[in-house]
């Protein structure tokens, strides 16, 4: 169901304020969720006063900076700072995105640093995301094939078969479609949200898989699939610029086209 | 499902709504506005089958100004919830459901339905 307002162990408090030392001319604010699970006490907004003049470019260069020369107490996920981890999703001025593309830049004014929506969260900016990979595993993310292979070579496919694949293949499961989705805020325990289907349609469509009528059997549930109403949050945020939200419409045509 | 005390992550919030979003929740509430409404029309129905008397109190009571404006915004319910469950029917089919084609559909929409509200409108007048 709907729950609009946040639980009252969760709503934010004022935090601290560090301030940057005297002599710096590029000064940004960063105002970053923290909570610290130790503590016992509500989550927090704390801001940072960073000197753009001697910090990289991108959000996740300031978040290292204010880690290294700051506040060491900062969690947050980070690996690759290219794009293709997925692992520092977060939300990032009002978008989910990942903090390693996301230009400090392309932000107006304070910068405004949140874990990705609606997730229990472990610390500051690390959300629990294992709801998220069980919702990944029930799609079954692997081959599913009857036929033997071919004895002397591979499964092959055609050049369009593949390219059929190509988009949904790219997904680096990051969680950001997946919790920019108010469906998926409401009822992530039941609907499997953007990413889960994404990657359950990539394996629809290859032609290599012979489960497709069970992939669809699992799928047709007036949750599993049919929360998704097309708000189309989950296209318009993903950092990798796939589109989630037509996978989705394509399933729900498949759905309808076995039917009649 | 447990989740250990954690506090929750603010969603609605902090989130900076899309156009497409922003047209998602408009189609659900001038549905729920357009619901209320039907109140509305069998009251006229009601009082037109009772007599002059109270289908006078009915008239004057939706010619005034507050009934006025609350036809004016069903009507514009009406025609956003037509116009936007069109473009539902179009994405069903698998077609605009691209970034920028979403976003061009979503001005679509919105000025489809000024100008359809205000014919019918005018049309009245």
């Amino acid at each position: 169901m709907a729950e609009f307002r946040l639980p009252k162990n969760s709503r934010i408090k004022k935090g601290k304020h560090f301030a940057v030392a005297n002599g710096a001319s590029n000064v940004r604010r960063f105002a970053v969720y923290r909570y610290d699970p130790s503590s016992g006490e509500n989550p927090r907004l704390d801001t940072y006063e960073v000197d753009l003049d001697s910090c990289g470019p991108m959000v996740l260069d300031a978040l290292i900076k204010i880690k290294n020369e700051i506040d060491p107490t900062l969690t947050f996920r980070r690996s690759c700072r290219e794009g293709i981890c997925g692992s520092c999703a977060m939300n990032i001025d009002g978008g989910n995105t990942l903090a390693c593309t996301r230009s400090i830049d392309s932000v107006k004014g304070d910068v405004k640093i949140y874990p990705l929506p609606h997730l229990p969260i472990v610390k500051d900016l690390v959300g629990d995301l294992t709801n998220f990979y069980a919702q990944y595993a029930s799609i079954k993310p692997w081959l599913q094939s009857r036929t033997p292979p071919p004895p002397d070579q591979e499964r092959l496919q055609s050049k369009e078969d593949q390219e059929l694949i190509d988009e949904p293949s790219a997904c680096i499961l990051c969680a950001c479609c997946s919790t920019s989705c108010p469906s998926y805020w409401w009822n992530s325990d039941r609907y499997l949200g953007p990413a889960a289907l994404l990657a359950a349609y990539r394996w629809l469509v290859d032609s290599r898989d012979d489960a497709t009528g069970e992939r669809l059997d699992e799928l047709e549930d007036p949750f599993r699939l049919y929360r998704c109403h097309t708000i189309m949050n989950c296209t318009q945020t993903c950092p990798k610029d796939l589109n989630p939200a037509k996978a989705i419409a394509e399933t729900k045509k498949m759905l309808a086209e076995r039917k009649y | 499902m447990s989740n250990h005390g954690r506090p929750l992550s603010p969603h609605i919030s902090i989130y900076r709504w899309p156009i497409t979003m922003v047209l998602s929740i408009l189609h659900r509430a001038t549905g729920i506005a357009m619901s209320v409404g039907l109140i509305v029309f069998v009251a006229w129905l009601f009082d037109a089958a009772s007599g002059p008397e109270s289908y006078a109190v009915f008239q004057s009571v939706m010619g005034s100004l507050t009934g006025k404006l609350l036809l004016i915004a069903w009507s514009f319910a009406f025609f956003y919830h037509l116009s936007n469950g069109v473009r539902h029917l179009v994405w069903d089919t698998g077609r605009g459901m691209e970034k920028d084609e979403a976003n061009r559909s979503s001005w679509l929409v919105l000025v489809g339905t000024l100008v359809l509200t205000a014919v019918f409108w005018w049309a009245a007048a």
